[in-house]
């Protein structure tokens, strides 16, 4: 049994990646990784060393970050790591900014060349540190045609308006499905974006798509064929964090500055460790009259402050009498003196001088835009 | 057919580090782990490639696996290429014969066909035991523009401190007049730093003739470069400033990682041009925990900290506990400290484990020496080590 991945990295849902102009599998978390290190670790200590990141669009930092794929051990001579922009000419062109997983499939379907038996495709919304071999011999063992990663959730209106909510049967065959729906409320099965199929099943899939002008994977192709095919869902009762909006991507962050159990069963699994771009930053410097307390930081740092409750990336300087408080400061941001910040979510390269007093709220943390001074 | 190279680099790594005892039992010396995330080779490595010599060949022989898997492909110093790259050149068996490295001009000559293939015009030799950050290109330059056949770096240092060296009496112009190995009265401060540039005839000439004196003990700065003054080469001085250690005694080693932590640090890492690159694997960032408290001290990602740190330096992984108390202190990575463990003016070298409760080692200012914990010792809790001591396996068999 061989398996590829495939990794979509630009699905939006109107959320975190908007605010921060980037596409989701670039949004930078947890001091030093992007969104898509989770799922390509997982693929990485999942065995599955063939895969392709399914790029649309504003793809160039996800290049920069993904390189040749060395830092994944995906530099390879044969499969590795394949970057697919979408394909178009004069008859095809798909230059839509958001595209559902199925369009971006079509998109790319002259590209897909994967000798693999199976497939595993994966969004980069979810963190976790999932063994994706434990969903493919489900499949394989269960003889279904799809097999989707499910966890058992109370759905809220509020919840499912960003989720698939599924019906099973005791056979975990899915009776149902329910895309966005805010009128289901209860313990319900919520997809995480986690399927497996044949890889020759995907082809079909994807031409009968083509032919039929279908876009969407949820109501095109597994709502229609449900009483034909055999649709199944693996439950999954790890850890997972759901990132597809800004308050719950600042919730996540807090969390896992809080919560060392949520930490470690993301980052400390014997064996799955969750690999990144390596950047060679010096260890971080602490100097006299520095106090830090509960707090996660990268290496890189210079820190002669105080830091409480916050997050720290790469290259992060704070300065004398600063003061930065349940916050999340992105690589190289820069602080001078006397400034103090709560709740404020400051992306990449910004500064914020002397004495600037700067605060968010804990519900509705204040966000600065990359490379701006203030 | 291997294209041309301008510059060849030839690094001596195959040192034993004897001075530093427990830490290179199991290690040569230029694998000695330093300043949070690197080890000492790291630093000539980086040099080689942020001066734009990308063929670097790395002499080992004193148990070289770890330095072997270390290096490995260059891949961490961009040194894996399809032509040049890093080479690891172990001793080797040939047709009439098969010797260890006798000494270093010995060890270059056994490579002289390495340095032949890319038929370089220039070859830089360099030491895998200091920490400094240098561009051996402006040496190169200096050395093109004097139309020298060797150029040495050197570095000031004070009149006391200089009949430690090999100090080089030059004229005006820097050209090399002579040169005394740790002169009683030394005649000049510039000492030697182990970085030499020859130009390749010369180097080969001489290389060869050493070898067919059965007399010579094949070192570079007790025979080549006498040898070659004696003969009235061109030998220039090339004055070097900035921060460089001889990392090779347990004192020196501990100074030099404390050179990086303070406010204005005595040798800042910090330098996205001349980056210091190292294999790292990718560690979860560092967690300082709710009753931490860091002062003074530069720490290194996938650490815990719930204990107290003060004017240290602590590698990755390391797990400090609740009421843990480390102060002056050098901790390599993957090591865990107990509930209220005090280490103080002390080395803790990889994987090791001190229980609850154990001291190690004495204030600075009462200590004689530093301490020493051997690496993936385990010191149960409660175990009080003086200062000074080294304690390795052996010394924990005889506290049973």
């Amino acid at each position: 049994m061989s398996v590829a991945g495939i990794i979509f990295t630009t699905l939006h849902h109107g959320g975190v990646s908007e605010i921060m102009g980037r596409s989701v599998a670039a949004v930078p978390f947890m001091c030093r990784y992007r969104l898509v290190d989770f799922p390509l670790s997982n693929m990485v200590n999942s065995n599955i060393t063939n895969v392709a990141l399914i790029a649309n669009n504003n793809y160039h930092s996800l290049i920069e970050h993904i390189g040749s794929g060395k830092d994944w051990d995906l530099a390879r001579r044969s499969g590795g790591l394949t970057i697919l922009p979408p394909y178009s000419n004069a008859h095809i062109n798909n230059s839509r900014l958001v595209n559902p997983r199925l369009a971006e499939l079509k998109n790319v379907y002259e590209s897909l060349d994967f000798k693999e038996d199976y497939v595993v495709l994966a969004d980069c919304d979810m963190v976790s540190n999932m063994d994706y071999n434990a969903i493919v011999n489900e499949h394989i063992s269960s003889g279904a045609d799809i097999t989707i990663g499910v966890r058992e959730l109370y759905v809220t209106p509020e919840i499912g308006k960003h989720n698939v909510v599924y019906e099973i049967d005791d056979n975990c065959r899915i009776t149902d499905i329910s895309v966005s729906p805010t009128n289901i409320t209860g313990r319900k099965y919520v997809g995480m974006n986690v399927t497996v199929m044949k890889t020759d099943y995907l082809r079909t899939v994807i031409a009968d798509s083509i032919a039929h002008n279908y876009d969407s994977f949820s109501l095109d192709v597994i709502a229609r064929n449900l009483d034909r095919r055999n649709y199944k869902v693996y439950k999954y009762d790890g850890f997972v964090f759901d990132i597809t909006n800004f308050d719950e991507y600042y919730a996540a962050s807090m969390d896992m500055i809080n919560n060392s159990e949520h930490r470690n069963a993301i980052f400390n699994v014997a064996n799955n460790p969750i690999l990144t771009r390596v950047r060679n930053s010096p260890p971080t410097r602490y100097v006299n009259g520095s106090k830090v307390v509960n707090s996660l930081v990268a290496d890189g740092c210079e820190i002669e402050g105080t830091v409480e409750n916050s997050i720290l990336f790469r290259g992060v300087k704070v300065g004398k009498n600063t003061v930065v408080k349940n916050s999340i400061l992105f690589k190289d941001v820069y602080t001078g003196e006397n400034v103090v910040l709560n709740c404020v979510v400051a992306d990449k390269n910004v500064v914020i001088r002397d004495n600037k007093v700067l605060s968010g709220h804990e519900t509705m943390p204040f966000y600065i835009p990359r490379d701006k001074m203030i | 057919m291997l294209k041309k190279k301008e510059t060849v680099a030839m690094l001596l790594a195959g040192g034993q580090g004897s001075r530093l005892y427990t830490l290179t039992e199991g290690i040569a010396k230029p694998a000695v782990l330093f300043g949070g995330k690197y080890r000492i080779i790291d630093f000539p490595l980086s040099n080689c490639i942020n001066s734009g010599i990308d063929t670097v060949g790395v002499l080992t022989q004193y148990q070289p696996l770890v330095l072997n898997e270390y290096i490995g492909n260059g891949q961490p110093w961009d040194l894996d290429r399809a032509n040049g790259g890093v080479t690891v050149l172990p001793p080797y068996q040939a047709n009439k014969k098969a010797d260890w490295y006798k000494g270093t001009a010995n060890a270059i000559y056994q490579n002289l066909n390495f340095i032949a293939r890319y038929d370089p015009d220039y070859v830089v030799i360099l030491s895998g035991d200091h920490i400094y950050k240098m561009d051996y290109n402006k040496m190169l330059e200096f050395h093109k523009q004097k139309g020298a056949d060797a150029t040495i770096a050197v570095l000031e240092v004070s009149l006391e401190e200089a009949s430690r060296f090999g100090i080089m009496n030059t004229d005006d112009d820097n050209r090399i007049y002579e040169f005394e190995e740790k002169p009683p009265k030394p005649k000049s401060t510039k000492a030697s730093m182990g970085i030499y540039i020859f130009s390749k005839e010369k180097l080969f000439k001489y290389l060869i003739e050493d070898e067919a004196d059965p007399n010579s003990s094949n070192d570079f700065g007790k025979n080549i470069i006498p040898a070659m003054l004696a003969a009235g080469e061109k030998m220039y001085a090339y004055p070097f400033s900035g921060y460089w250690k001889d990392v090779g005694t347990l004192s020196s080693l501990w100074e030099a990682n404390m050179d990086l932590i303070g406010e204005n640090p005595v040798f800042d890492l910090k330098d996205n041009k001349n980056r210091i690159f190292s294999r790292n694997n990718a560690q979860p960032p560092q967690y300082i925990g709710p009753d931490a408290k860091v002062v003074n001290a530069i720490i290194t990602e996938g650490c815990e900290i719930y204990g107290i740190v003060e004017n240290s330096v602590l590698f990755n992984s390391v797990k400090v506990a609740r009421g843990a108390y480390i102060k002056d202190s050098v901790i390599m990575n993957n090591v865990e400290i107990g509930e209220g463990a005090q280490i103080n003016y002390s080395i803790i070298d990889s994987d090791t484990k001190i229980g609850a409760g154990a001291s190690v080692g004495c204030d600075k200012e009462n200590a004689k020496d530093v301490t020493v914990i051997g690496s993936g010792i385990e010191l149960k809790a409660g175990t009080v080590i003086k200062a000074g001591e080294m304690v390795n396996a052996a010394y924990i068999e005889n506290l049973k």
